[in-house]
């Protein structure tokens, strides 16, 4: 019943539909919006990494003027449960619970303690003030490399030590593999934790009307079906007195995936006084309690034959994951996903890997952009690289001896991955073609003319996207891995929808609206598609794992696909005529010649004004619901490769992105300038990652990184140009063919910039194996190798 | 137009002042909390939730408003400061059409996403195009460098500033 046409929307480039409102200053950001009898809420969050909470006063914080209530776990515990993490797919993970309040002990630093509501925010922090904490300080689990030695501090005194989960992957003669190899490569690659930086941060407003015992959430967030569904199980509440409502979302990334400690215990508040509340996390809270990412100290070698043929990986993740798995899908994915596409470009034919994740007294770990993909990249192609460079051989002819020919596919490889559709050595061909080469060498003469030391650095990838439901319903855990859209035909002709995708500012939505809109013979502007409320939108998965373009847009292909047959049986029924006879142009209902019939709007006029005109009463279904989820590949892989042109200046060691490259392959691309956008936002944060942005903490665990100026960010004027261009492999499991676009660019970024620095530095015999390259390790590097 | 003062930053008493400015061409007259930022100030005291607050120590720029004629931080400034100013939020930009070009190449080339740094970026785009900044890149990025955007990369930003300096009046 999937009406194929010849595509007229799908493939060109448009512009989001709401950007021309978000450019005017006409966004409604949920700081934008306050209700009636509001009150602000200030968390008063822990100094200390560790402590246990001896007592507290609060008498003279709630003394003050305008402050209406200060609120401790105590407070709460009769409303809300804590948070604890369960996930059947980590057996054994050790999974503390996490009141939303600390409950005498404080495991992190930034971890809420307290939580005052007044008229404003700002008398709400002069109410901070006047809380009095008694706390004893305890010791405190912070590197991750030695968290499981004997001795070491731990994170949660009542565990037995600081392992929260340990795990195995592996396939093939591994032990062979090495014990045969004409070449092995080695490193242990380091990297530092960053996060996601939402330029806005995370917020949300609940209101709690006692009257109907409704719990209304307005919150900057990309899961608004996954947070109702435990919002609901914490504050035990049914799902139908629970509404989330994600207005438009300054930037997400991940970061506003999770359902956090501060964000429940505020509509915890709302439940109990009876009054909406707003909270708005500052920056500072922001560095300290959104989820960071990454953190890994990796050891990685890799076999190769006498040919110089890749045999067979062997690496050892130690993945610190902070004070709790994050909640609800465990920060232990970020491990799982570090290693699992490890060597994925590549035919291998063994691989081994182990993981431990460990407790630690700093901020939890989350899902963030390219979940584990860049530490994957970063460890493979560097040790790609290695490899080359110990051979004597070119980078790129390496690497087109090496991929997964096209005609080996479908492939499980020995990691397990099931690698289907992929295009390694198109992409390869077309990034040649996409760089001019001689340019390049023009470029990287005129740097050495400069002083400088220039590096030319390639990444190719695997990013694995549109995960299905064996990622976490498999482990119990309440995430969708499908989504729904529902559409209606209204009275002027145009159709209605509800997607249940997250519109973040990636532009699912409209591109949701055109897929419906070709289905339809529509022009774009005639259909409409919301998302982002529980109420009306029905459930799914949101915006995660890249899934609006392979996953929320079949489904709306499959709703088009429904209404555009129940139109046709509502025409014929009025028109005394065959539904296959008919069609759809230009909305109207034509027949066979082409000649309108009955326009849209005339019909649906007809069901909804006159429904005693068609025979027998029967109205057309003119409001329909399509739900997609996939029932083969556990994801849909996507692949390509990126190249990075750096120079260093050798006596600052700041290193200067001059180029990037990327060609990428999502399958069949249905909005070019989208797709475009989101490959260059990615790959910038991936430069940030490889360059810049660090969540430093001490070795007591204090965070050193609480401001925006400590904490580095891209800027416009540091970051290069950057060339996109695409192979389409349509995916062969959906109509649509599409894959995930939107984390490619990071995937394999920061390894491209690495490789790159490691090219410039490749003639002083030294190398860097450490995200973020630093001014400082540029140097030592360098020192280094004037020592030697 | 009058500031809805009344809730609830009227109950922070300790210490507030009159002030009295211009704000998109109107006359407003209002009482502020001295410890008040102007960009806090605009939007909970005035409504004009355009300027956004990023970081609120003067990094990001997305709370950036024009006043008395040139770009700044309205989180770095006290809405006491702005006693007797001439204000132009990104509503007062948007509603005087000087903006509509160089939007137009904006939502044209996806030099936004999310859009939370857009208002501010448009703001010192334009101030960048008045001050007779060309199409040359390398200088469209320095003049954009006080302006952090997470979604774009920038490329795309630059791209509209750009094509907005080629269309530019002075330019003909």
């Amino acid at each position: 019943m999937t009406a194929v046409r010849p595509p007229r929307l799908i493939g060109q480039p448009a512009p989001r539909p709401e950007a021309a409102r978000l450019a005017s200053g006409a966004g409604a950001y949920v700081d934008d919006v306050d209700l009636p009898r509001q009150l602000h809420a200030a968390f008063l969050r822990s100094p200390h990494p560790h402590a246990a909470i001896l007592g507290h006063d609060a008498t003279a914080a709630r003394a003050l003027p305008g402050v209406a209530a200060v609120l401790f776990w105590d407070d709460l515990a009769g409303v809300v449960t804590p948070l604890q993490t369960r996930h059947a797919g980590f057996p054994g993970l050790v999974s503390p619970p996490q009141p939303p309040l600390a409950d005498r002990r404080v495991a992190y630093q930034g971890e809420p303690v307290a939580l005052v509501l007044a008229a404003s925010r700002a008398l709400a922090e002069d109410a901070l003030e006047a809380i009095a904490i008694d706390y004893a300080p305890l010791p405190a689990a912070a590197d991750a490399a030695t968290a499981l030695d004997p001795g070491a501090p731990k994170a949660h005194p009542d565990l037995p030590d600081n392992l929260c989960w340990a795990g195995e992957i592996s396939g093939g003669d591994v032990d062979g593999a090495f014990r045969d190899a004409a070449l092995v490569v080695a490193q242990t690659f380091r990297f530092t934790r960053h996060t996601g930086v939402t330029l806005e941060p995370r917020g949300l407003i609940a209101a709690f009307d006692r009257a109907s015992g409704q719990l209304d959430v307005r919150i900057s967030h990309q899961q608004p079906h996954q947070l109702q569904v435990y919002l609901a199980d914490l504050l035990g509440l049914p799902m139908t007195r629970v509404r989330v409502i994600a207005p438009d979302v300054g930037g997400g990334f991940g970061i506003k995936m999770h359902v956090y400690a501060d964000e429940v215990a505020v509509c915890a508040a709302a439940r109990l006084l009876g009054r909406p509340v707003k909270f708005i996390a500052d920056r500072l809270e922001s560095m300290a309690a959104d989820v960071h990412a990454r953190e890994h100290v990796v050891d990685a070698r890799m076999a190769l034959d006498a040919a110089g043929r890749i045999t067979a990986f062997d690496v050892a993740d130690r993945h610190g994951l902070g004070a709790y798995t994050v909640f609800p899908r465990s920060s232990t994915m970020e491990t799982v996903s570090a290693v699992r596409t490890i060597g994925a470009p590549y035919a291998m034919a063994a691989f081994r890997a182990r993981m431990q994740a460990v407790f630690q007294n700093k901020s939890l770990i989350g899902q963030y952009r390219s979940v584990g993909h860049p530490i994957a990249c970063t460890v493979t192609e560097a040790l790609v690289d290695q490899a080359a460079r110990t051979r004597g051989e070119d980078p790129l002819a390496f690497r087109a001896r090496n991929y997964t020919p096209g005609a080996a596919l479908p492939f499980t490889n020995p990691a397990g991955v099931r690698l289907i559709d992929l295009s390694h050595a198109a992409c390869h061909a077309r990034l040649e073609a996409l760089m001019d080469r001689d340019a390049v060498r023009r470029d990287m003469a005129d740097a050495r003319a400069r002083g400088r030391l220039p590096g030319l650095g390639f990444a190719a990838f695997v990013e694995l996207t549109a995960s299905g439901s064996e990622a976490y319903g498999a482990g119990g855990v309440a995430v969708a891995a499908m989504d729904s859209v529902t559409l209606a035909l209204e009275p002027d002709g145009t159709v209605k929808g509800e997607a249940s995708v997250s519109e973040i500012g990636q532009g699912i939505a409209g591109t949701l609206a055109r897929v419906v809109a070709d289905a339809l013979a529509l022009p774009a502007d005639q259909v409409r598609i919301a998302t982002g409320d529980t109420r009306s939108a029905p459930h799914g998965g949101g915006a995660w794992s890249s899934r609006g373009a392979a996953i929320g847009a079949e489904a709306a292909l499959g709703a088009a696909a429904r209404l555009r047959a129940a139109i046709l049986a509502g025409a014929a029924a009025l028109l005394q005529a065959q539904p296959e006879t008919l069609d759809l142009a230009d909305g109207a209902i034509v027949d066979a010649s082409g000649a309108p019939r009955l326009t849209l709007a005339a019909l649906a006029q007809a069901a909804l004004f006159r429904g005693h005109e068609f025979p027998g009463g029967r109205l057309p279904q003119l409001a329909v619901a399509h739900q997609h989820g996939r029932a083969q590949d556990r994801a849909v892989p996507t692949n390509g490769i990126q190249a990075a042109l750096v120079e260093i200046d050798p006596g600052t060691g700041l290193v200067a992105c001059r180029r990037h490259w990327v060609v990428e392959d999502c399958g069949r691309i249905l909005n070019p300038l989208l797709v475009d956008a989101q490959i260059r936002g990615g790959v910038v944060q991936g430069i940030g990652a490889a360059l810049y942005e660090a969540c430093r903490y001490d070795g007591e665990g204090q965070l050193l990184t609480g401001t925006l100026a400590d904490y580095l960010l891209p800027m416009a004027a540091e970051m290069p140009d950057i060339a996109v261009a695409h192979v389409e492999t349509p995916y062969s499991g959906s109509v649509l063919g599409a894959k995930g676009a939107g984390e490619a660019g990071t995937c394999a970024a920061a390894a491209a910039v690495l490789n790159a620095v490691n090219d410039a530095l490749a003639p002083f015999g030294t190398a860097i194996a450490e995200l973020p390259v630093t001014p400082v390790l540029v140097l030592d590097a360098l020192a280094r190798r004037q020592a030697a | 137009m009058s500031a809805r003062t009344g809730m609830p930053d009227s109950l922070d008493t300790k210490d507030s002042v009159d002030i009295s400015c211009r704000v998109n061409g109107e006359t407003v007259a209002a009482r502020v909390p001295v410890r008040q930022s102007l960009v806090d100030f605009l939007r909970h005291g005035l409504g004009l939730t355009g300027s956004h607050v990023g970081c609120e120590h003067g990094v990001c720029g997305a709370c950036t408003i024009v006043l008395d004629g040139r770009c700044v931080r309205g989180c770095l400034l006290l809405a006491a400061q702005a006693d007797g100013a001439e204000i132009e939020t990104i509503e007062g930009a948007t509603a005087s059409g000087r903006l509509d070009a160089l939007r137009a190449e904006f939502v044209t080339r996806a030099g936004l996403q999310c859009g939370f740094c857009t208002p501010g970026m448009l703001l010192t785009a334009a101030e960048f195009l008045d001050a007779g900044g060309g199409p040359d890149r390398s200088e469209i990025r320095d003049a954009l460098s006080g302006n952090y955007c997470r979604c774009t990369g920038y490329h795309a930003i630059v791209d509209a500033v750009e094509a907005a300096a080629r269309s530019h009046p002075r330019s003909a």
